[in-house]
């Protein structure tokens, strides 16, 4: 039963842009979340992916969003991450991908 | 002028292409024309424009185009297929049609005709790929409502082994099993199965176990009990539909089984005497009101093994077309060589009749009941960390997304060992992934190819098996991704699924075998309990 689909909605503030996402990250998420990023990557400041309703994140899903740390690496564009639950705080620990995207207990007061 | 169309979905001409017709013409909605009314012979032979005036046949068809005042009729024909018709009044100068007329409208038709076959052939591949959506769906829904209401654990009692095994066939037959704890030690077992397939057998069967759950509380007899059931579901029942169903009430403590049958197929005793069968009569519930049922005895003595089938068993064929059979059952209950694993026994044997990659006809259901031998009562009862118990068994067709289905399943099986929720989350994770790659990589997401998902326990590790029909290429290694080569754009940005089951289990087993690919997650449950 596939979970539910994939929504992404650009936020943009003056210290940076929230990226809220809704759903399930999988490969299936890979255009919406692109599309996503691109438009904030459009404004200013750090680009925060914003984790909280998002109720399940796979491999495939892990792979989108190493797809958009490429993208950022290669525009020098910081992201970071908020909302994660503990357990996939631990895979964005075992994968390292906390090592290339600052993750936030909390809100950072911008956003 | 005015259009036809041969398909039931025939739309009214749009007013905006209408000119005002002359006064001897009426506008008239589309006029279908049946199959094998005249004028479809007459105009398949024309082939071409074909004036009203001059069809000799006679139909309802033929007279309302002429009171409509149509004059001449231009067949869309393609492939040899009449597909629609243009109908046109007379002509606004009421001169008569002429031979340049006819040509451009001889030749607009056969430049419409391959348009419309075209369009219908897209519409009817839509409808079709609509269709299979929703058996796909209504499939996914019979194994949920099935697979919620199956037994998650299997009943631990001292002195006796209790094993089931389920696995749906794909169009999701409607056999049913369950585990009844009674007063006085006593254990109500049953097994059933639901004439037809799909969600309407699933709603019956969640009915009819209800149905036995309530009925068995507090009456002490099986027979009665069969009685009351059918009675209740008799006005409940589709028309056509049944239930097959067994219920035995085992006294644990003496080893006597009580038990009536309602037409489904006879269980089997193995005992040191050889195999026997326990018949009782009666009809299958919910086919008429007011029905009796016998109600028999039977003794296990320690050791003795009783077998419980559904008919997906017997009924599954070989390449050749023959039926397993009674026979053959029998001689597997009777056979010893995987010991007392008579599950094992008889689905290894069954697999090996029907030969590999076949699809599976119907639900196969087995319940095995065990009164142990007394010597091995007092050696389990210094050993019961070592004693296997199967929490749920599933198979699930390989569409993409029913990792999810299968997370869903083996959370609410190890629901009772209370995992802490980390622990948990982690199980989650590797069960999806490993799932997942059993559907994409090991059955390329074939649907008609099943994963078989089986979680069992022991008092010191929870075991999650996941097994593909992936042939015999070996699984890969999982390797540590290399994180900056994939953010360097070196690699691809995917490779993460065994790295990240590797990390959220205390172990991963891998074998090849036969064609069947098997993963077992082991996690550790020290600490947990």
């Amino acid at each position: 039963m596939p979970g539910e689909e994939f929504t992404a909605r650009v936020m943009k503030k003056d210290s940076g842009s929230v990226v809220a996402m809704w759903g399930t990250v999988d490969k299936n998420a890979k255009d919406a979340l692109e599309t996503a990023y691109q438009e904030a990557s459009a404004g200013k400041g750090e680009i925060m992916l914003d984790f909280s309703e998002v109720d399940y994140i796979n491999s495939t899903g892990i792979a989108v969003i190493v797809g958009i740390l490429a993208m950022a690496r290669a525009q020098g564009q910081k992201v970071g991450a908020m909302g994660l639950s503990d357990h996939y705080r631990e895979v964005f620990n075992i994968t390292r991908l906390s090592d290339f995207m600052h993750i936030y207990e909390e809100a950072p007061t911008w956003s | 002028m005015s259009q036809s169309r041969r398909s039931r979905r025939s739309e009214k001409l749009e007013e905006s292409q209408v000119r005002e017709p002359s006064p001897r013409t009426r506008l008239i909605d589309s006029v279908e024309i049946p199959q094998g009314d005249p004028l479809e012979s007459v105009l398949l032979s024309a082939g071409g424009p074909v004036e009203v005036s001059s069809i000799e046949a006679e139909s309802e068809t033929i007279l309302t185009l002429r009171e409509a005042g149509v004059e001449l009729v231009v067949p869309l024909i393609g492939q040899g297929e009449l597909l629609g018709a243009l109908y046109l009044g007379s002509r606004l100068s009421d001169q008569p049609y002429s031979g340049d007329d006819r040509r451009l409208l001889g030749s607009l038709a056969s430049q419409v005709a391959p348009a419309m076959k075209v369009a219908q052939l897209v519409r009817e591949q839509q409808a079709e790929a609509k269709e299979r959506e929703r058996i796909e769906q209504e499939l996914r829904v019979a194994a949920l409502i099935q697979q919620t209401l199956l037994p998650k654990e299997l009943p631990a009692i001292r002195g006796w082994s209790v094993d089931a095994f389920y696995r749906p066939a794909r169009a999701v037959g409607g056999d049913f099993y369950d585990f009844i704890e009674l007063a006085d030690g006593r254990l109500g077992v049953i097994i059933g199965d639901v004439t037809d397939k799909g969600v309407p057998a699933a709603l019956v069967m969640a009915t009819c176990r209800s149905m036995l759950r309530g009925a068995a509380q507090g009456n002490d007899s099986p027979a009665a009990v069969l009685a009351e059931v059918n009675d209740n579901l008799v006005p409940e029942i589709p028309p056509a539909m049944f239930v097959t169903c067994l219920y035995a009430i085992v006294d644990t403590a003496a080893g006597n089984v009580v038990f009536a049958n309602a037409g489904h197929n006879l269980p089997y005793v193995r005992s040191s005497d050889g195999v026997v069968e326990l018949r009782a009569t009666g009809m299958p519930l919910g086919l008429m009101a007011g029905m009796d049922y016998e109600e028999k005895t039977y003794r296990l003595d320690h050791g003795d093994v009783m077998v419980l089938t559904s008919d997906g068993i017997t009924e599954a064929h070989n390449p050749d077309g023959e039926m397993y059979g009674f026979a053959r059952l029998m001689g597997q209950v009777a056979n010893k060589s995987k010991g007392d694993d008579v599950v094992a026994s008889l689905v290894g044997d069954l697999e090996k009749w029907s030969g590999p990659g076949s699809e599976q006809e119907d639900d196969i259901t087995l319940v095995v009941v065990r009164r142990t031998a007394s010597a091995e009562r007092s050696a389990s009862a210094f050993d019961v960390d070592s004693e296997v118990k199967r929490l749920v068994s599933f198979r699930l067709p390989s569409i993409e997304g029913n990792e999810r289905l299968a997370i869903d399943t083996v959370v609410e099986a190890v629901a009772p060992l209370g995992l802490s929720p980390i622990r948990l989350e982690r199980l989650k994770t590797a069960v999806g992934e490993t799932v997942m790659n059993a559907i994409e990589h090991g059955n390329h997401n074939d649907p008609a190819l099943d994963v078989g998902v089986e979680v069992s326990t022991t008092g010191s590790a929870l075991t999650v098996r996941v097994t593909d029909q992936g042939g015999d290429s070996e699984i890969p290694d999982a390797e540590t991704p290399d994180i900056e080569a994939k953010l360097a754009g070196e690699q691809t940005p995917r490779g993460w699924g065994l790295f990240l089951v590797a990390q959220m289990v205390d172990e991963v087993r891998r074998s090849a075998d036969n064609g069947t690919h098997v993963v077992e997650l082991v996690m550790n449950r020290e600490g947990e309990i």
